[in-house]
């Protein structure tokens, strides 16, 4: 019985099943001319960039001539890239994958809401989750500042009660984490709820019937039917919070929150010389993302994320 | 008692999801109330006296600087919607509606540039903007960027429509004796809209709130977001404020009134 009805709300939900139709005749030239502006666009402005990147990364310093380089093969760069700044590394990686996690618990619930009790609410609360995006994030960022600043009313009450340890909200590892679980937390609500929203209700009730208990139903029921989703929005969270420097730069301090977007970016506009090493670093940290991907779809994944 | 715990663990979805949503709304609220500060030199910290003033609403072009870089943002934002709305919507037409040779590594080259962090992208632009194309970096680096990272959202979006037609109306039209021309001028592409026009949002928003790329390859040209963060350090004048809440508002209202004109057109239909 389940089966069936999982089998049929794949199929609903799954319009990969239905292969492109008269695939034989419509063959010929018309995909590729349909293809090349874009692709040609994304090779120009995408591949050939990385690739460019990919030499920078390994170029020397002319002796004597800071600020001129020449084309190498320096894995020096690479060397001195990770020595210095493998702890900015740990610390995106760390704060990217606390920030994820937060991200689901806090998206789960809403996700599940919006999904099955929200009824005739659900456009409305789809529009209110997209919503505060349409304020640059910068702003919002600095507004968090504000709101988690020494003398806003929540720092206030927790040093009253004596249980902020340092006295201070931002400055600290916690300020960031909290702006990037805020700032990416709708990547993470989307995907879930549509996973859900294409999911049959009944399947949830006969889960009830059947284990009675909530957390079984939970556990068995609505979260492998929200996996897909799961994925994707860990995806859509934990990347673009691995590279951010904004929420470090803007709630951090100026010492021992810095991640690597902090350091690329540093090492690019404000050290003379930094180019090679800020090169290499990028090309570590989306090689990096990539095998962590990789690896997650290959654990997790099903075919719908690509 | 135990009824109150009841009703709680029965609504505690929909209480949690609404503490969510307060939670999503708090810097807004703070955006807001803030453009209403009558600040002396940063507007971080509240200024009683005077506050709260309708100055800011009322000359919102007031500081220096912050309705250029809205104009330029908007000008980059249409720009690169136009452009990666085509060559996305095209890809999206190819991959679903064809059986070609290197579907799978278009797939892959789509998925990549959502993949790859910003800092990544931004540092290989302006390595390729300064070392190989030797261009100048401002209006139109900034517009080949965004127009770079819209295309696969594009393509993401129009897709996920296009699978999800019902393939009977175009063979119902065929079946009728309308050229392929027809078919697609009158049947598939009315279909396709609503995914083009969504895709086209999404660009906007995503090349109009950008910083991370913006800040590599802008040089001295300055967009909305830039120029809020560049102030940062000396004060953001509350006008930015003013502009980032209007701008939530103007949105929010167009898609209320997207809602509103389709469940109109649902019930026409129905």
């Amino acid at each position: 019985m389940t089966t069936a009805f999982a089998a049929s709300a794949r199929e609903a939900g799954d319009p990969q099943l239905t292969p492109p139709r008269r695939g034989g005749r419509r063959r010929g030239w018309t995909p590729y001319l349909l293809l090349v502006p874009g692709l040609l666009w994304l090779t120009l402005f995408f591949i050939v960039p990385l690739v460019q990147l990919g030499s920078a990364s390994l170029q020397s310093q002319w002796p004597g001539a800071p600020g001129y380089y020449y084309r190498d093969v320096n894995v020096g760069n690479y060397v001195d890239a990770l020595s210095s700044y493998g702890v900015h590394f740990l610390r995106s990686l760390a704060y990217a994958g606390l920030a994820t996690v937060l991200c689901f618990v806090i998206a789960f619930p809403l996700a599940y809401a919006m999904a099955f009790k929200a009824g005739r609410w659900r456009n409305v609360m789809l529009i209110l989750v997209v919503a505060p995006f349409f304020t640059s994030f910068i702003l919002r960022t600095i507004a968090w500042r504000q709101i988690l600043a020494d003398d806003a009313p929540l720092a206030r009450t927790l040093n009253a009660l004596h249980l902020l340890p340092g006295g201070h909200i931002t400055e600290t590892w916690v300020a960031v984490v909290a702006g990037l679980t805020y700032n990416f937390l709708p990547f993470m609500v989307l995907p879930i709820y549509t996973s859900l929203e294409r999911a049959d209700p009944r399947l949830l009730e006969a889960g009830r019937d059947l284990y009675a208990d909530r957390l079984t139903t939970l556990r068995t029921v609505t979260i492998p039917l929200a996996a897909p989703g799961i994925l994707a929005g860990t995806l859509l969270t934990f990347i673009p919070a691995a590279g951010d420097y904004v929420n470090a730069e803007l709630l951090g301090s100026d010492t021992s929150t810095k991640m690597v977007g902090n350091v690329i970016n540093s090492q690019f506009f404000t050290v003379l010389g930094g180019y090679p090493t800020a090169a290499a670093l990028s090309i570590s940290l989306m090689i990096l993302i990539l095998v962590l991907v990789l690896g997650y779809v290959r654990r997790f994944g099903t075919e719908e994320v690509l | 008692m135990s009824r109150t715990r009841s009703w709680v663990s029965d609504h505690l979805a929909m209480i949690i999801a609404v503490a969510v949503l307060v939670y999503l709304f708090l810097p807004v609220l703070y955006t807001f109330v803030f453009s209403f500060n009558n600040y002396r030199r940063s507007n971080i910290t509240w200024n009683p006296e005077g506050s709260p003033t309708l100055k800011h609403w009322a000359n919102p072009c007031g500081a220096p600087g912050v309705c250029p870089a809205l104009v330029e943002s908007i000008k980059i934002g249409a720009l690169a919607t136009l452009v990666a709305t085509i060559l996305g919507t095209l890809i999206a037409f190819a991959l679903v509606r064809y059986v070609f040779r290197g579907r799978s590594s278009t797939n892959v080259l789509v998925f990549l540039p959502m993949a790859t962090p910003e800092v990544v992208l931004g540092a290989s632009l302006l390595t390729i903007f300064i070392q190989g194309f030797r261009m100048d970096l401002g209006f139109w680096t900034v517009v080949i960027a965004h127009i770079m990272f819209c295309i696969s959202f594009v393509v993401v979006t129009v897709k996920a429509r296009l699978q999800s037609l019902d393939p009977r109306l175009e063979e119902a039209a065929s079946d009728l004796y309308a050229n392929p021309r027809t078919t697609f001028l009158r049947i598939t592409f009315p279909l396709a809209l609503p995914g083009i026009v969504a895709a086209a949002l999404l660009s906007f928003s995503l090349s109009f709130d950008d910083f991370i790329i913006t800040n590599f390859v802008s040089g001295n040209e300055t967009t909305f977001p830039k120029f809020v963060y560049v102030s940062y350090t000396r004060g953001i004048p509350a006008q930015a404020n003013v502009i980032g809440f209007s701008m939530f508002l103007i949105a929010v209202l167009c898609v209320i009134a997207a809602q509103i004109i389709g469940s109109r057109r649902r019930g026409v239909a129905a």
